[in-house]
């Protein structure tokens, strides 16, 4: 019964979020609203057993990734057009959601003490998969980390400026 | 337990949004987003699906599916950068010539 309220209300939220990125006409709000959608994603990996990939999927994805995005629509200076509903939007549904949620919290911590499960007791625990990484993937797993080498190389070439590269030779 | 099909309509429903974010979206870094959004609806597939089989293969592709994530996160976003260097523009309709 937990399972599924946990998994109704993080779905609701998820899906709240994507139906957001596609509402907003502004970059950063979309941000913002994408990694609401990653961190309750990671909610649904815990209730389905997967630890490791639920705490890859925050560190990498809502962490990582998406700090590079909000870097770029900074960066960029992108969407001019600024609206102040946004603001309203949080007010409207920012408190309650936050009302809901530490009302779940404490419930689930209170009342469900004994039905909490410890790290490393599901299934998919980061022992079990960096055995399966580094016994049966060990191929594919060197192949991606020469991929993200090439990929920083990539990056660093294509987003270095012309223009500083001929002042340096001149100076 | 949660049925596996709710983790499959919720991660079609995602997928669908992205789909959608990607056609009707016109500024790049938004196009970019719909992008990972797919990527996210896939994955929770998969992680269901490695639920419902008990075999954590799925788990390590969702972890390799993240790392080409990243990759192509960093190339894009590079490529963005260099496009609006040189088109003063972020809207995809007058980026149309591959050249730059």
């Amino acid at each position: 019964m937990l399972h599924l309220i946990l998994f109704l209300v993080f779905g609701a939220v998820c899906v709240a979020g994507a139906v957001n990125l596609l509402a907003q006409r502004h970059p950063i709000n979309g941000a913002l609203s994408l990694v609401a959608v990653m961190g309750s994603l990671a909610v649904e990996y815990l209730l389905l057993g997967a630890e490791f990939v639920a705490a890859v999927q925050v560190i990498v994805y809502a962490g990582a990734i998406m700090v590079l995005f909000v870097f770029v629509i900074m960066l960029l200076n992108a969407g001019v057009e600024e609206r102040t509903t946004g603001s309203r939007v949080a007010l409207l549904f920012g408190v309650p959601g936050m009302l809901v949620g530490s009302v779940l919290i404490g419930w689930v911590l209170l009342g469900h003490g004994a039905e909490t499960v410890p790290v490393g007791a599901l299934p998919g625990a980061p022992k079990v998969i960096a055995w399966l990484l580094f016994h049966d993937f060990l191929l594919p797993f060197e192949v991606t980390s020469i991929l993200v080498l090439i990929a920083i190389m990539g990056a660093v070439v294509l987003a270095s400026h012309p223009d500083t590269e001929q002042g340096k030779k001149e100076s | 337990m949660v049925p596996i099909s709710y983790y499959l309509i919720l991660s079609g429903i995602l997928f669908a949004c992205g789909v959608t974010g990607f056609l009707i979206k016109r500024n790049i870094i938004s196009i970019f987003m719909s992008i990972e959004l797919m990527l996210n609806g896939v994955n929770l597939s998969f992680v269901a699906f490695a639920a419902q089989w008990h075999a954590l293969s799925g788990q390590v592709f969702v972890f390799f599916v993240m790392v080409v994530a990243a990759a192509e996160a960093a190339v894009g976003l590079a490529i963005i950068i260099s496009v609006y260097r040189t088109r003063e523009t972020l809207n995809v309709d007058q980026v149309d010539l591959l050249k730059l």
